[in-house]
């Protein structure tokens, strides 16, 4: 119950954040940590209680955001209506890179290499196609209106991403309690003892990547949104999928505010080496790497194992 | 004779050229406590990995309460009621020994709660009422065996496949788990055990199928397989049967089992 409280504190803080500053930067810093919590939320599901890590979470963050952008632009659906259509495609992208990977008992390093792969297919594919905008990507028509899910001011942004959140912790919270959550754990701890004890593995692994498929695909449909634009490399490319797993490394594994602490963390580091070093290109991903490398060596539990067995 | 709630015909697997378990039928009473016992590499953890269904017989069938086992999923199996434990240990080391026994009882309770309370009903009856809130990883051998036990039993089978939760424990902490098993027996779940410590087998099993080389070689009651010159053979070496019948009165019941036992600790 203590934990339900803390996630009820959390989201009221970034509530009444509109309230208290109404710097366009400070909003704009807080929409990021939580779009990176978001995406570390995602593959913490699969990646912290399942234990198989992917390499590829962009496959699913790409497919969000692309389907949103078509069904607006060239099917001229209403975005709040293309949501949950392209979590949908998220997901069952999802579904066939679990059943080829799971159903053939690929693990570790294997599944990793799998699900990098399925990325690059996909960012290949939609650097070719017309329909996705090939190399050029597409461009969101600009038309401020709630009701088009976009939004005058940050805070319609810092609201709809903080929404996706919650549902996150949530997610994560209920994972923590729940017979479905204790099963995937099981299968990531030790599959053979997991059948053994009458569960269906392969089910459970399917059901963990496409929850975390559906997250990610949100992600994906509120980079979209934010940013009216999206392109094969933004879509598909590695960068997405590493700071989707830094941020979930780095805040702790299979735990429920891992992913945010780990945002949060990175996110500020981010924003004090631009200060320090300017805009070096690929500088935050040097500084994710040696964050990365100092947890794993010295607080392999990740920072929220700093607060206690399983903040 | 009780019916039996296993029964295995003919089962037969090869590995590449090498014949682990070569038609084997054996059947366990509803309600026994059987043993399944045999020289190391006899083919006994492959016979049991073939009735759980992680390994598919090359020929042959695995009956259970009269339905066909063959092709079903380990998963399957265990749901139907026949829970086993593995030789090597398996916990889920990073959990405490109460969620570990947890998700064997989540089977057949939703509830986390509930699970969760069951599992510590299930820890209080093979005295791991102290270790609950301990990760698995930090139990001792013996700990860990009684784990093992544990979450299988938490799945409410009616019959357990006990792969050698004796192993590698020390004479007192075999003593205190032989009335551990007796209880399981009593409390009506069938019980089919693999075990090469001789004392536990003759305290406990009212019946005995003897596996060398992939063939069973000898069944019946304790001092019945003790005596027969097959089984005698398959341990001690061949023509041994012989110079013991020379040697001592033939029917000195549980002398080859015991050195055998010591040889195998």
């Amino acid at each position: 119950m203590r934990e339900l409280a803390l996630i009820v504190a959390v989201l009221a803080a970034f509530l009444c954040a509109p309230w208290l500053t109404d710097s366009g930067v400070v909003l704009n810093f807080l929409i990021m940590v939580l779009f990176a919590t978001l995406l570390g939320q995602a593959w913490n599901i699969l990646g912290g209680y399942g234990g198989q890590f992917s390499f590829g979470h962009a496959a699913f963050f790409g497919t969000g955001a692309y389907a949103m952008a078509v069904l607006q632009t060239v099917f001229a659906v209403n975005p709040w209506l293309a949501l949950p259509l392209a979590i949908l495609c998220g997901v069952l992208v999802a579904l066939v890179i679990g059943v080829l990977s799971f159903r053939y008992g690929l693990r570790g390093s294997y599944f990793a290499l799998v699900t990098l792969a399925f990325a690059e297919v996909l960012r290949i594919l939609a650097n070719t196609f017309d329909f996705t905008g090939a190399g050029v990507g597409l461009q969101l028509p600009l038309r401020e209106a709630a009701g088009n899910m976009q939004f005058a001011d940050k805070t319609g942004y810092l609201y709809l991403v903080l929404s996706f959140v919650a549902f996150g912790l949530m997610l994560s919270w209920w994972l923590r309690h729940s017979r479905y959550g204790a099963w995937l754990s099981a299968v990531r701890d030790n599959e053979a003892s997991a059948l053994a004890l009458g569960i269906d593995a392969l089910r459970v692994k399917l059901a963990a990547i496409m929850l975390s498929a559906a997250l990610m695909a949100a992600a994906g449909a509120f980079y979209l949104q934010y940013f009216h634009y999206i392109d094969p490399h933004i879509a598909y490319g590695p960068a997405i999928s590493i700071e989707a797993l830094v941020g979930a490394i780095v805040g702790g594994l299979g735990s429920v505010f891992g992913p945010l602490l780990g945002a949060l963390v990175l996110h500020l580091l981010g924003e004090a080496t631009r200060n320090l070093m300017g805009d070096l290109p690929g500088i935050s991903l040097v500084v994710y790497g040696v964050v990365l490398v100092l947890i794993v060596m010295f607080i392999p539990r990740g920072l929220s194992g700093l607060f206690g067995r399983r903040a | 004779m009780k019916p039996a709630i296993l029964e295995a015909r003919n089962l037969a697997i090869s590995f590449g050229g090498l014949k682990a378990v070569a038609d084997v039928s054996l059947t366990v009473a509803a309600g026994s406590l059987t043993a399944l016992i045999g020289p190391n590499g006899a083919g006994k953890s492959t016979l049991f990995a073939m009735i759980s269904g992680f390994l598919a017989p090359d020929a042959g069938t695995v009956h259970f309460d009269g339905r066909l086992l063959s092709g079903l999923p380990p998963y399957a199996i265990c749901r139907l009621g026949l829970a086993r434990t593995f030789q090597i240990v398996q916990p889920f080391a990073a959990q405490t020994v109460r969620e570990n026994i947890a998700v064997g009882s989540h089977l057949h309770e939703p509830r986390r709660r509930q699970a969760l309370a069951l599992a510590d009903a299930v820890a209080e009856r093979l005295g791991l009422a102290g270790e609950l809130d301990k990760p698995a990883g930090s139990l001792t051998t013996a700990g860990r065996k009684r784990l093992e036990l544990a979450r299988a039993l938490a799945t409410r089978p009616r019959l357990l496949l006990l792969d050698e939760v004796l192993a590698g424990l020390n004479p007192q902490e075999v003593a205190g788990m032989i009335p551990v098993i007796r209880g399981i027996c009593d409390e009506g779940v069938t019980v089919l055990m693999i075990e090469h410590v001789m004392q536990a087998v003759m305290n406990l099993a009212e019946d005995i199928w003897v596996l060398a080389n992939g063939c069973l070689i000898a069944h019946g009651g304790p001092q019945q397989v003790t005596r027969d010159g097959a089984v005698i053979e398959a341990y001690l070496g061949k023509g041994m049967a012989a110079r013991l019948a020379a040697l001592d009165e033939p029917d000195a019941p549980g002398a080859p089992g015991k050195s055998d036992g010591a040889a195998h600790d």
